[in-house]
């Protein structure tokens, strides 16, 4: 299964090894680990909950996932997003991208990564000192997600 | 027959539900439409629709924009900007 969205956490060795094994054709995987930090606009974070939208996340990632297989030479690609009550040092994303040489994996890890910044349907409201607050959408992902239009 | 709205996020806490049901008027065709009807009816609506907050929009479960063809049995979803990852 190439798009998970759960609660529970995740772990990263195990994906893995599930994941190469599906094909000896592989050889590179590039991944990518997103983490909870206790930090965010000069804030300190006690943590924070992520809300979805059940159905259209799952739609938006395999699209995504998709649009990475069209545009580079890869394998497959497995996406892993946690939802609920997320604390600092807590695994939030796990992107794993497989193909046989690591250019395009490297490349459709990165891609994959800056869409579901943009385009997945998650929203993050996090616990500072001064109550809990809606995490902004930052225009640097606008922009990271923008390098990868096609001219 | 009617569409369904749901609200995310920060809309989803102004408007105190997660959704409705929501009767199309007749001359309501796209989002743009049916965002001026939304933010007519004032109170919570007016705060979740306040054209100075980011807010955007998705038809049976795909972005769409302002100028996007809505029907009746549609789906929408109102949210702020996402921020997952």
């Amino acid at each position: 299964m190439p798009v998970k969205v759960q609660e529970a956490d995740f772990d990263v060795g195990a994906e893995i090894a599930a994941f190469r094994r599906a094909d000896p054709g592989i050889g590179a995987i590039a991944s990518f680990i997103g983490l909870v930090r206790d930090v965010n606009e000069g804030d300190a974070i006690a943590g924070l909950s992520l809300e979805h939208y059940p159905g259209m996340t799952e739609k938006a990632l395999a699209g995504i996932i998709d649009e990475a297989k069209q545009r580079w030479d890869i394998i497959d690609a497995l996406v892993i997003h946690r939802v609920g009550a997320l604390k600092p040092l807590d695994q939030i994303v796990l992107v794993v991208v497989s193909s046989a040489h690591r250019g395009a994996s490297f490349e459709a890890c990165e891609f994959i990564m800056d869409y579901l910044k943009t385009r997945a349907p998650f929203w993050k409201k996090e616990q500072t000192a001064q109550g809990p607050r809606w995490v902004e959408a930052r225009a640097s992902d606008d922009q990271a997600a923008e390098r990868w239009h096609k001219g | 027959m009617n569409i369904r709205i749901l609200y995310f996020g920060r809309l989803r806490e102004e408007m105190g539900v997660a959704g409705e049901m929501f009767e199309l008027p007749p001359d309501v065709s796209d989002i743009e439409g049916l965002r001026a009807r939304l933010l007519a009816r004032g109170g919570d609506y007016a705060t979740a629709f306040d054209p100075r907050k980011a807010v955007r929009v998705s038809v049976n479960q795909e972005l769409a924009r302002n100028n996007t063809a809505i029907k009746l049995g549609d789906e929408i979803a109102f949210f702020p900007p996402v921020s997952g990852g």
